[in-house]
């Protein structure tokens, strides 16, 4: 389609063409994976065995590995990053904080974990995307209440969270039964951030402070407005985990049987593996990935679409859209896809049928009103990434010839510059000839 | 009798070729700009006209005609055709559809620059029929030879000044000879023509509500001192009805032509001169004692009909906003008005009141003659000279209010010069002669006379004068009754009398020699005046500028230059921001969707973009996000020393911003009342987008000092980053400085700031270090 370079799909930014990652193919391929010391490739081989089975390329670095470097002329040697490096003070080569930052924004995903010896590094890379750890670098969560029953009575750091984000696009639509093992420091969200969510959030009862000193002051992270594990989808889409707790990979806690503090039923296996694994997927553009195509707008009636419209000309628009499965593309299908026509504001508003098949539909009237307008549809729900289209379209008023000729209401004016004009005639011959 | 039609056939010829060469004069003087610097388009409205004149050369005219325009005034658009006086357009279209089926293939462009100083040599002829019908050939000439040069005329139509005016001026001209041709002649062909040059005028330019309030108010100041005749009827009536009727042909015009209260007067003459006409038949036909009757039932009806027709009108006026005036016609009426209550049109220059200086500077030394010109005309009076004392008094006034409209008085004032100096002539001349009448026989030798004793030549002489006078239509009313029957005993008593009372006319020779010289000498300097003026004062094109240093002649090119980026570098729908003044050329030299431009119809929207260049860069940007501007267009004088750049206009900005947006307040701009950008000015003014813009970097240019030369004092704030906008490119001499929106940040960060490590302050503190000199790099 020739249109289609017209459209500005902000979910297809994406600068750079990588056989792997294209708009076509939006799933990742080849993962940088960073990590403090290399054993935590066994410890957590779990978590990277379910994402090499899902045909991932994971490519194992120290992150003070002296040749890391995440461009080679100037494209990217990989599609996303793991960083398992929470007491990493500064990256090897040519990584900071800077090069993590524009691989996101060059539209890269990125998973960032940490646990209570968190460098400032780190931070800063959760901080630029809009989460704040807990100042206190020696304060982790506590939670009295909601603590996972263990052999030892603890010091209830060791958290069993059931507090899911309730989002079927997030977290997969198999609901997780047993509470998610977390054991790290806690974050704070700024709720006028639109971009960033909490995927699992602390208990009313939790904390976060340092379990071996007393408490003086009041904490100041308390209860539920503490986030646990955290997602942020950037404007371009690109998308960021943010976890307190790197043990929560870990094929300990994957494989620990769970039982959560005054409750009676004790699961075999804790949720760890099912909420790591679907949010990696979600993570890594396996799922809530829609694109549009085939935006089509024509007169009704007729099929080519026009440069412009006329005022009160009936009209007819159409758009595909399609959500990413992993491996194909599969057709999208809700009922709250609206189109605006809109002109500094909208118009006409109007949702959009669908046939079930990725195809929305709408036909409306252009308002009595002539400007320059775009088809808008600005679609942005909790998990997908944003849609927004839009095509201008200018509205023109009627041209000279296509009023009506004759206006019933004014047929007595007619008459009259008509009978005036016989009158005259006559009167003129009269009085020049009749004397 | 021979000899005297020999005499006629020979000053006709000379009379044409000299037609020919005041055409000549006209056009060519008008080519100084074309000369010294380009064909090119000259300042901002031309730009637009020629833009259209492509359109109507490429679509032909119905699509000109229904062109809705969507690359301006964006996301309104404009109806080009229903909203602009598509007069020059259509001449300049026609002209370059003959040039071309004659197989001449000019371009558009060409085209266009030249009609300007076509049309003037048009005026000019035009200039000499009408004065002809005032006073003869010889003022006609002379008035023609000054109306070919005077500044106030080439100021706007120089080759390239592609304006409504440069047809205007002859529509005007013209249409006005046609009504004094048909006053004077009583011919309904005329006054044909008459309705058809004033539809002309309509299409050409707003200015033609000048003519139907001019001729309406000669026509009520004919009836008022009783010279109604059947010619005044002719002239008048058929002007109205035909010319109200083609008006409201012409889209822009529509039903304002029966509406709005420019018109009025031409309807409310209408009425009474058939009430004088109808009294005057009526009178013909009655006794004069029922005429004294039907008198007073008249009056008494038409009194009635006219406090009904009146307070009609008065509820009409009352019942629109403005009064049914527009803004502009306003303030010619009280010239306060606009700068007191529209911001929009006082901030147009052209729109303030003249100087005393640019009186002398545009008519030169015709402010002079005109009054002696006046005098002549009331020697005797005549229905067309009481027509052109009328023009002269009421545009004295109007270019009095406005200095655009000096161009509607530059005409009169050279008719009346060219009267004034034709009857000097004459008088002097006629001096010389009857002092040697040698001289006038060797003249008529010359010309070819054979004829007899030199005495009577003189008195054929006189009568001669006398003939060329006659075109010139005595009153014919009952004061002159009187005086007509003397003049009937007068030409009964032959020429030996009126010869004797020209000799008492006649002027000392010495005194005559001398004023001659003197007045030949004052032609000079106007004529020396007026070249000087065509060539150094009203020929630059103004978006090609130049300066004469020391150093040599510099050339400043930075509009083009400007434009030329925006063509080249940006996507075809992109939306470029800029104050209105650059609008036109934008669209038609960029091809780049503007949001407001030249054609100020909308004050909502250009109240927009003034807010958004008066707000801190935050608000600004989300203003101009909401109208999808990807680009900013600033025009910045300070390092050149260009004194009419955007900061010099921002109070302007500020005012009608404000006038729509009261958030915007015009005291915050001011440190005291004083407009002023150096350290004293106010943190709302050194905060606000346009300082921001305009001064991004410029301290780079000197070194750390920032000196404004404009302002002619050191800038404020020196040192500031932009964080909404990019700089993306600014000309050679800074004079345009384009800037890019940025987009939304794609993440958001937290608002807590960390500490940062170490390591990474450490880095920062040696970036600044070493950057000291360009901190923003």
């Amino acid at each position: 389609m020739a249109n289609l370079s017209i459209y500005i799909l902000t979910l297809l930014i994406s600068p750079i063409l990588i056989a792997a990652f294209s708009p076509e193919n939006p799933t990742d391929r080849r993962i940088l994976v960073l990590l403090d010391d290399l054993s935590l490739r066994s410890s957590h081989s779990l978590f990277f065995n379910s994402l090499q089975s899902r045909a991932f390329l994971l490519d194992f670095k120290l992150a003070d590995d002296p040749s890391l470097s995440l461009q080679r002329y100037g494209q990217y040697s990989y599609d996303a990053l793991i960083l398992f490096s929470p007491s990493a003070e500064r990256f090897g080569g040519s990584v900071d904080l800077a090069a993590i930052l524009d691989f996101a924004d060059s539209g890269h995903d990125v998973i960032v974990a940490a646990d209570e010896n968190a460098s400032d590094l780190i931070r800063n890379i959760a901080a630029e995307c809009g989460v704040d750890f807990d100042e206190d670098s020696s304060s982790v969560v506590i939670d009295h209440i909601s603590y996972a029953v263990s052999e030892t009575e603890g010091d209830h750091t060791l958290i069993a969270s059931d507090d899911f984000i309730k989002s079927d696009v997030i977290l997969g639509s198999t609901e997780i039964e047993a509470p998610v093992l977390f054991k790290g420091i806690g974050h704070s969200l700024n709720p006028a951030n639109s971009l960033v969510l909490k995927v699992l959030s602390g208990s009313s009862s939790s904390y976060s402070a340092n379990p071996k000193l007393k408490l003086f002051n009041p904490p100041t992270l308390t209860g539920s407005s503490i986030s646990l594990v955290s997602i942020v989808q950037a404007r371009n889409n690109a998308r960021i985990l943010v976890s307190g707790s790197l043990d929560l990979f870990s094929d300990k806690f994957f494989k620990s049987s769970v039982q959560k503090a005054g409750s009676s039923t004790r699961y075999g296996k804790s949720g760890n593996e099912q909420f790591v694994t679907e949010l990696s997927k979600w993570v890594f553009h396996e799922r809530g990935h829609l694109k549009a195509v085939n935006v089509r707008h024509n007169k009704v009636g007729q099929s080519e679409e026009p440069a412009m419209y006329r005022i009160n000309d009936e009209l007819e628009y159409s758009v595909e859209i399609y959500e990413w499965s992993g491996t194909t593309w599969e057709p999208y299908v809700a009922s709250d896809v609206q189109l605006q026509f809109y002109m500094m504001s909208p118009y006409v508003l109007k949702t959009m049928s669908t046939d079930g098949k990725g195809l929305y539909h709408v036909s409306m009237k252009v308002p009595d009103v002539y400007g320059v307008f775009q088809f808008k549809i600005e679609y942005q729900r909790l998990g997908y990434t944003s849609l927004s289209l839009s095509k201008q379209i200018p509205v023109r008023p009627f041209r000279h010839n296509e009023y009506e000729r004759f206006i019933t209401t004014a047929f007595p004016y007619y008459g009259a510059s008509f009978s005036t004009m016989a009158g005259f005639f006559i009167f003129s011959i009269v009085y020049l000839y009749h004397k | 009798m021979e000899d005297s039609s020999l005499r006629y056939a020979f000053g006709n010829v000379l009379c044409f070729f000299i037609l020919l060469l005041i055409g000549l004069l006209a056009f060519s003087i008008r080519l100084f700009s074309v000369i010294k610097y380009e064909s090119v388009i000259h300042e901002f409205d031309p730009y637009f006209n020629y833009r259209v004149t492509q359109f109507l050369t490429k679509n032909g005219i119905y699509d000109f005609w229904n062109w809705f325009d969507d690359r301006t005034w964006y996301p309104l658009g404009r109806v080009i055709g229903g909203t602009v006086y598509p007069g020059l357009t259509l001449t300049a279209g026609t002209l370059w559809w003959i040039l071309n089926s004659l197989n001449i293939p000019l371009s558009v462009e060409t085209v266009c620059v030249f009609t300007a100083p076509i049309f003037s040599a048009f005026a000019a002829w035009a200039t000499y029929y009408l004065t002809k019908e005032v006073k003869g050939t010889g003022a006609g000439l002379a008035a023609a030879a000054l109306l070919a040069m005077v500044p106030s005329y080439i100021s706007r139509s120089v080759a390239g000044s592609y304006d409504n005016e440069a047809v205007a001026i002859f529509a005007l001209i013209f249409t006005f000879y046609l009504y004094v041709k048909t006053l004077n002649t009583g011919s309904l062909f005329y006054a044909t023509l008459n309705a058809i040059a004033y539809f002309y005028m309509v299409c050409s330019w707003g200015g033609y509500t000048f003519i139907i309030n001019l001729i309406p108010m000669h026509a009520l100041l004919c009836i008022v001192t009783g010279r109604y005749s059947s010619q005044l009827y002719i002239a008048y009536c058929p002007l109205v009805v035909l010319g109200t009727l083609l008006a409201a042909l012409v889209p822009v015009v529509g039903f304002n032509a029966v509406l709005t209260s420019e018109h009025f007067a031409s309807f409310l003459v209408f009425i009474i001169i058939h009430v004088v006409a109808l009294a005057y038949y009526i009178k013909g036909i009655l006794s004069p004692k029922m005429f004294k009757v039907a008198v007073t039932l008249v009056v008494s009806v038409g009194l009635v009909v006219c406090c009904a027709v009146v307070a009609v009108l008065v509820a009409l006026v009352a019942s629109s906003p403005t009064k049914g005036w527009s803004g502009r016609s306003l303030s010619l009426l009280d010239p306060t008005y606009a700068s007191k209550y529209i911001p929009i049109i006082a901030s147009v220059s052209e729109h303030q009141p003249p100087t005393w200086p640019s009186y002398f500077m545009d008519i030169n030394v015709l402010a002079f003659l005109v009054p002696a010109g006046i005098v002549a005309c009331f020697l005797p009076l005549s229905d067309a000279s009481s027509f052109v004392i009328l023009y002269i008094v009421t545009s004295v006034y109007f270019s009095g209010v406005m200095v655009r409209l000096m161009l509607v008085l530059a005409p009169a004032a050279c008719i009346m010069s060219g009267i004034a100096l034709s009857e000097a002539f004459t008088v002097f001349t006629r001096s010389i002669k009857f002092q040697f009448p040698g001289i006038s026989q060797s003249h008529q030798i010359d010309a070819g006379d054979t004829s007899s004793e030199p005495s009577g030549d003189v008195i054929q002489n006189v009568v001669k004068t006398d003939k060329i006078d006659e075109p010139v239509k005595e009153w014919p009313s009952r004061r002159n009754k009187k005086k007509e029957k003397e003049n009937v005993e007068k030409t009964s008593k032959p020429s030996i009398k009126s010869k004797i009372e020209k000799r008492l006319m006649v002027l000392p020779l010495e005194t005559s020699i001398i004023s001659l010289c003197l007045l030949v000498l004052l032609g000079a300097f106007y004529v020396i005046h007026c070249v000087w003026a065509a060539a150094e004062a009203y020929s630059a094109p103004s978006i090609v500028l130049t300066s004469h240093t020391p150093g040599g002649l510099h050339v400043f090119d930075d509009f083009r230059e400007a434009y030329a980026w925006l063509s080249h570098n940006t996507d075809v729908d992109d939306k470029v921001a800029s104050w209105w003044d650059y609008g036109y050329q934008t669209t038609a030299m960029a091809n780049r969707t503007v949001i407001v431009d030249n054609n100020t119809w909308n004050n909502t929207h250009i109240a927009t973009v003034g807010t958004a260049m008066s707000s801190p860069e935050k608000a600004a940007w989300e203003i101009f996000n909401s109208l999808d501007v990807k680009y900013v267009l600033v025009v910045f004088g300070g390092l050149v020393g260009y004194p009419s750049d955007d900061i010099n206009k921002f109070l302007w900005m500020v005012r009608i911003g404000g006038g729509v947006f009261p958030h915007i307040k015009e005291p915050d701009y001011l440190r005291d009342g004083q407009y002023r950008i150096d350290s004293e000015a106010t943190p709302t003014m050194l905060n606000c987008l346009m300082y921001k813009l305009s001064y991004y970097r410029f301290v780079e240019t000197d070194g750390g000092k920032g000196f404004d030369r404009v302002r002619r004092t050191e800038i404020g704030k020196k040192y500031f980053k932009l964080t909404h906008f990019e700089e993306v490119f600014t000309t050679h001499h800074w004079m345009v400085r384009i800037y890019k929106l940025k987009s939304p940040r794609n993440r958001i960060r937290s608002k807590t700031k960390k500490s940062k490590s170490k390591s990474s302050s450490s880095t920062n503190l040696k970036r600044s270090g070493t950057r000291k000199k360009n901190p923003w790099h």
